[in-house]
């Protein structure tokens, strides 16, 4: 008889729920009662709202259990979920019966309507397991990168249409370009993985889930451009990313794929993981630079690009992990096959996340074109409190609160910014009627005072003073608001214009957005001149 | 007092053996990773010594700042303004047990904002504060990135999701029974 198959996954949002409890329990019960058992500590399915996810082997495929806690593996091990009948024809009628009986993982209905292609193998695999990420299609890009002048590369990755997945969008390939163009004796590839959005996590579930990807992606970018050192910036909040990294580095650099030569053929490739200090700012590409240089998070004017005059005044690209791990299936599969995804000018898949106060939280990759009300309503089943959506934040603490007019525009780059939004890093942030939106732009501004690095005046004394002038609007009689109201918009057009980088220069989109759609919680009359209606 | 004649602030108490033991190992382990060939290279070892010696003390002891900077080639003022930009590094030891609630968006959404009274009535603790005792430090932090659970807290390295009135008082018993 063959061994179960077990699945408890690592991730963080799995751990927390308890996951680590459930495979201790799990393991001291098999072995009490005799039974060997495989487990493997996989990354996370995305399914947040239900982890921690049990997933057993079936010839049909995995079955999967949640939300599972320790103390209901007696009950799942009695009714049969370690049965060699489990494994060949799947969960008996007592098993199928159990409250947290899921079915075929890859069948529920939110799993199989997202188009995996960046996160195909998180969930799947052993995020650790060499063999494993081989198996499953890893290094397949970077053979082929391989193979291939470094100028052919760099094209792969203009055609597939890939652009930056931090929040700005930019074309991944033209910035690989320019630092290939750029004559320099070293240069370097950094990974921009201080996610601080609230409502994000796909970075974390990535470095935690298929950290190889991240890897190969780099030396793919690495080989393009003719790098020979990467760095990985993680933020202090993900220890568990960061350990996962430094762990599959040291076993990739082991069995040859990267280090003193890629794929042990290829040129030399070292790879470093940096942690972060807990500042928002340095998710800003040149304030990382200046922490990883050992400096504060201090944003730098640009030109010079970091592409460049970027790490150590080296050509550098910088990239966020989504963009550099979705390289690895841009040369694997050929460009076509990932432009073929998506919609206008916004190629391939995004991996949302959807937040807040939603019933089904997690991750959900998309190709473009998909609309926010399918992701918070199909996807999220509308809010977890059971009330109704009153605001959602599409993009971050800097996007803007789009408004449901416009929640069946089909979300790509170009469409948001026509109407005002932005897709940002794809995080989505769900709140339901008993948000005060005054409260929720109060707080934009003091997140800027807190977070902003303090070059520009439009941004640290324009943040200090606009939560001032927010909390003054809400307190104001009402023959007094307009005075203040035009004084917020006025501040916040001066730091629109007028700030450094995209702290100072978006927090007042949200605060904005706030006072355009619900101008009520501002004690403002709906109908008014100003905003929309 | 008049201007000018202010003297420099005295020097503070000197670096323990043992402080002094760490920042070496911390440098062998950081100093060789450091690009030679660029001006100031070594300075990008600073925020990995900061780390390693936080991750071992719970905080960077003060003395230790002019002991990085000359091993740096780094002014104090650098040293320290680093070390004073940084949220995640401390110069004084938090409590014994370190409650971290999320208030970003996210984790509002779902009532974070709320669970700050309560956190501070319960824990008897001031947000932001480490408690006179020594027994709790509760901050406020600014995404964990569990973000379809909140709200979400650190306690003591470990996240917790869905974090309620209930839980806070949980972990309140809990910090009382294991006073040392």
């Amino acid at each position: 008889m063959s061994r179960p198959m077990v699945w408890i996954p690592r991730d963080a949002a799995a751990l927390a729920a308890g996951a680590d409890e459930v495979a201790e329990a799990l393991t001291a019960l098999a072995s009490r009662r005799g039974l060997s058992i495989d487990l493997v500590r996989n990354g996370s399915r995305g399914l947040l709202w239900l982890e921690p996810v049990l997933e057993v082997s079936t010839l049909a495929g995995r079955v999967a259990f949640g939300p599972v806690q320790a103390d209901d593996i007696a009950d799942l091990i009695d009714r049969g979920l370690l049965d060699e009948s489990t494994a060949v024809s799947g969960p008996s009628e007592a098993l199928a019966a159990h409250p947290l009986h899921l079915g075929l993982t890859e069948q529920l209905p939110y799993f199989a309507k997202q188009q995996r292609v960046t996160f195909a193998r998180v969930g799947l695999t052993d995020p650790l397991a060499l063999d494993d990420y081989a198996a499953h299609g890893g290094w397949v890009g970077l053979d082929k990168a391989l193979a291939m002048a470094p100028g052919a590369v760099v094209g792969q990755v203009v055609e597939s249409g890939l652009r930056g997945r931090g929040g700005a969008a930019f074309p991944a390939g033209i910035k690989w370009k320019t630092v290939a163009a750029a004559p320099a004796p070293r240069k370097a590839i950094v990974c921009n993985a201080d996610e601080g959005d609230s409502g994000t996590f796909s970075d974390r579930m990535l470095m935690e889930g298929d950290p190889y990807t991240l890897i190969e992606g780099m030396a793919i970018a690495a080989l393009a451009v003719g790098a020979t050192c990467g760095v990985i910036y993680v933020r202090s909040e993900y220890p568990h990313a960061e350990a996962t990294l430094r762990e599959a580095i040291a076993r990739a650099t082991a069995a040859g794929h990267i280090g003193a030569a890629l794929r042990g053929q290829g040129p030399a490739f070292r790879l470093d993981v940096r942690r972060g200090g807990g500042s928002y700012v340095c998710g800003e590409e040149t304030a990382l630079l200046e922490s990883i240089e050992g400096r504060r998070g201090i944003v730098r004017a640009k030109p010079p690009l970091p592409a460049i005059e970027g790490l150590f005044g080296w050509p550098t690209v910088i990239n966020n992990v989504i963009t550099l791990a979705s390289v690895p299936r841009i040369l694997a599969d050929g460009a076509a096959a990932y432009h073929a995804f998506g919609a206008g000018r916004s190629r391939g898949t995004l991996p949302f996340q959807i937040a807040g106060n939603v019933k089904q939280g997690g991750l959900v990759e998309a190709p473009f074109g998909v609309t926010l009300r399918e992701l918070m309503f199909d996807f999220g089943g509308g809010t977890r409190s059971g009330r109704p959506v009153k605001a959602v934040q599409v993009g971050g603490p800097l996007g803007p609160y789009v408004p449901e007019k416009h929640w069946d525009v089909p979300i790509d780059y170009e469409a948001y910014a026509a109407v005002g939004a932005t897709v940002g890093h794809g995080g989505i942030v769900v709140h339901d009627d008993t948000a005060n939106l005054a409260g929720l732009a109060r707080y934009a501004m003091e997140f800027c005072a807190l977070e902003s690095c303090g070059k520009c005046t439009p941004c640290r004394i324009g943040s200090t003073r606009g939560a001032e002038v927010v909390e003054r609007l809400v307190a104001a009689p009402v023959s007094l608001k307009g005075a203040q109201e035009e004084l917020l918009r006025d501040l916040c057009d001066t730091m629109v214009s007028g700030s450094l980088c995209a702290m100072g220069g978006m927090t007042p989109f949200p605060v904005l957005s706030a006072l355009d759609h619900y101008p009520e919680d501002f004690g403002l009359p709906r109908s008014r001149a100003t905003g929309e209606p | 007092m008049p201007s000018g004649s202010t003297p420099r602030a005295p020097a503070g108490p000197a670096a323990s053996a043992s402080e002094r033991e760490l920042l070496s190992q911390a440098l062998a382990l950081h100093l060789p990773d450091v690009p030679t060939d660029v001006p100031g290279g070594s300075a990008s070892a600073l925020l990995p010594i900061l780390h390693h010696v936080q991750d071992a003390l719970g905080f960077v002891p003060p003395p230790l700042v002019p002991e990085i900077a000359a091993a740096l080639s780094l002014s104090r003022a650098e040293v320290h303004g680093v070390l004073t930009y940084y949220h995640h590094f401390r110069s004084a030891p938090a409590g014994r047990h370190v409650v971290q609630i999320c208030q970003a968006e996210a984790c509002r959404a779902n009532g974070a904002e709320a669970l700050r009274p309560p956190a501070g009535a319960r824990l008897a603790c001031a947000p932001g504060q480490t408690r006179a005792d020594g027994g709790v430090t509760l901050e406020a932090v600014y995404c964990l990135g569990l973000c379809a659970t909140g709200p979400v807290a650190m306690v003591d390295d470990k996240l917790r999701v869905r974090v309620s009135a209930a839980m806070l008082d949980d972990w309140a018993v809990r910090f009382e029974s294991d006073k040392p």
